[in-house]
């Protein structure tokens, strides 16, 4: 069985810079982390690994340092890595994004499961796991909380919805997009980091990933960022303190009578 | 120039909010393009009045596809559905919910189309002189508003944030043209199938659509405490919400977390409780309508976010909140 988990470089905190010309962000400068969201989605395929016996590659596109989130993820115990960066693959929306990654999951061949976390921290689409499946033209289950492998071939699964767990059955391939529930995450042993730092990770340009030329990079990419502004915070902010001249009491009908004036209570009254 | 559609959303044979919300924002577009707002209904045991509601809010044709293999979502079932729709209509505009299947069918479909796609959108609009979609989200966590076009690509699809706008007054004498969809052969070829509902635990619902929202963090200190604003949530009519630090000790369960790595929420009324204010907290709760924070701490993060605020001791604001409010509600 072998399970590819595509993963991301996400900058370390919400602090980023967009590039005001292209629209693109600036990814240089700040500090670089795996996606938060993507260890879910290596802990469930490990997990599967162990169960199945299976070989667990993951795969990212992004610049040279994204190398980084790769040897984490091989220290955590994922078997192999492959590294998608070139030139012509920057400046992809979530179109272009996922036709690359799919282009190169045809390439590494025989995939059974595909896991992938529910989104991004920096994009925040969650549009790029659902796209890899379009393209493979496999189903798609996403904000998965849990799954069972019953067979080598078919699964159970439970969706995170509005109204609960929507249960599901299917067979493989498939891919998953999971939510952070589905299990605790495994720190990296001292093991894998050894290993991890003596392993070469293939990087694929173009030639290995073989793209139409005309859906990569910005200019395969159907969507455009013609606008970046910064959302003025128009809150005022009224602050009660209790103290010796301010009970609780007091402050707390202030509270209701400022939620009422601004109709938040219901129709009651 | 070709229609404005919406991606209603249904649940046991009745429309959700969303659906409304997203004939509020399809209107507009419509009547800036002088082309008709047209609605798809994917489920099962929909009846023609139901479908009818939709013209009360906005729409003026209804694509109804009732089958029992639709009766909830799978994503290659109502992609077939919605793919053989485009095929033969080439619409201009497809907005859907930033819910969980609208943020799984677009995606999906948007590549089978090769569309254009944006996600989670707070405000849409047509460009005067080019006709273009702009499409407007929060991104970097909330930090940035981008605006973003698909100039050369249709349909222009994108995902809406639940409860981002308001619907529209309802009209009772507008009437749509009902068109059926029938969709027996293709339904049969997804491999994946719905086998049940698991609900939440409790009597706790979805966040998602909650009108008020009582949220706690680490000023809880302990999991005994959460009934606090479990109490105050039910005297508010709202939902229990949490940060991340208090769903990672256990306190409350994910599904009502809320934040960069939870949800998103836009709720009428957010009370924080207890809530520092970490910034992928506050990414979660930017659209709120209104924000109040409880915390003993005046210098707070969340202060600057909130729109009213008592420093105090949680525990004995919170109680005396939930008293005065229950006297209210009995008089």
């Amino acid at each position: 069985m072998r399970i590819i988990v595509p993963i991301k470089q996400v900058p370390q905190s919400s602090d980023v810079k967009m590039d005001p010309v292209t629209g693109t962000m600036i990814r240089s400068g700040s500090v670089s982390v795996l996606n938060p969201l993507d260890l879910y989605a290596i802990e469930t395929a490990l997990r599967l690994k162990e169960e199945w016996n299976a070989t667990v590659t993951v795969i990212t596109m992004g610049p040279a340092g994204a190398n980084r989130i790769l040897k984490e993820a091989l220290s955590m115990g994922c078997d192999e890595a492959v590294h998608l960066s070139a030139r012509e693959f920057s400046g992809s929306d979530t179109y272009a994004t996922s036709y690359i990654l799919s282009k190169a999951i045809r390439k590494i061949g025989d995939v059974d499961l595909i896991i992938t976390g529910e989104r991004a921290t920096d994009g925040d689409t969650a549009q790029v796991g659902p796209g890899i499946a379009a393209w493979l033209d496999i189903p798609v289950v996403s904000y998965v909380a849990s799954v069972d492998i019953t067979s080598p071939s078919e699964f159970t699964a439970e969706r995170l919805i509005e109204e609960g767990y929507q249960q599901v059955q299917g067979t493989l391939p498939a891919l998953l997009t999971v939510v952070k529930e589905i299990a605790e995450v495994r720190l990296p042993t001292l093991r894998g980091k050894k290993r991890s730092m003596n392993t070469t990770i293939p990087v694929w340009g173009v030639a290995e990933v073989d793209p139409d030329p005309l859906k990569i990079g910005l200019k395969g990419s159907p969507t455009r960022v013609v606008k970046i502004e910064t959302p003025k915070v128009s809150r005022s902010c009224r602050t009660l303190v209790i103290g010796e001249e301010l009970s609780t009491e007091v402050a707390v009908s202030e509270l209701i009578e400022f939620l009422e004036a601004r109709n938040l209570l219901g129709q009651e009254v | 120039m070709h229609d404005v559609w919406t991606i209603s959303e249904t649940l046991n044979g009745k429309l959700k909010q969303i659906s409304f919300e997203l004939l509020a924002r399809g209107r507009k577009l419509a009547d800036d393009l002088g082309v008709a707002l047209c609605s798809i209904v994917i489920g099962d045991g929909i009846s023609d009045e139901e479908a009818q509601t939709l013209a009360h809010y906005g729409a003026d044709v209804v694509y109804l596809a009732n089958d029992s293999g639709l009766a909830s979502f799978e994503c290659t079932r109502y992609a077939n559905v919605l793919l053989s729709l485009i095929e033969t209509h080439k619409p201009e505009v497809i907005l859907a919910g930033a819910t969980s299947s609208g943020r799984t069918l677009m995606p999906y479909v948007g590549i089978k189309a090769h569309a254009g796609l944006t996600a989670d959108c707070t405000e849409l609009a047509i460009d005067e002189k080019t006709k273009n979609l702009l499409q407007t989200r929060p991104a970097i966590g909330g930090n940035i508003m981008a605006t973003i076009i698909t100039p050369n690509h249709r349909p222009q699809m994108a995902t809406v944030r639940p409860r981002s706008t308001k619907i529209l007054e309802p009209d009772y004498g507008r009437k749509a043209v009902i068109q059926y969809v029938k969709y027996p052969d293709k339904v049969s070829v997804s491999t994946i199938s719905v086998t049940g509902i698991r609900p939440f635990e409790g009597q706790q619902s979805s966040i998602d659509e909650a009108e008020i929202i009582v949220s706690g963090g680490k000023g809880l200190k302990k999991k005994d405490n959460v009934g606090l604003i479990e109490e105050l949530a039910a005297v508010l009519g709202g939902e229990v919400g949490a940060t991340r630090d208090a769903v990672d000790r256990g306190w409350i369960s994910y599904p009502h977390q809320v934040g960069l790595s939870g949800k998103t929420v836009s709720p009428k009324l957010y009370l924080a409780v207890g809530i520092s204010g970490a910034i992928q907290h506050l990414a979660g709760i930017k659209t709120s309508e209104c924000i109040v924070a409880i915390n003993n701490d005046e210098q707070a993060h969340i202060l600057g976010l909130a729109d009213f605020a008592i420093i105090g001791d949680l525990f004995d604001v919170v109680p005396e909140l939930t008293r005065q409010l229950e006297k209210r509600n009995n008089a």
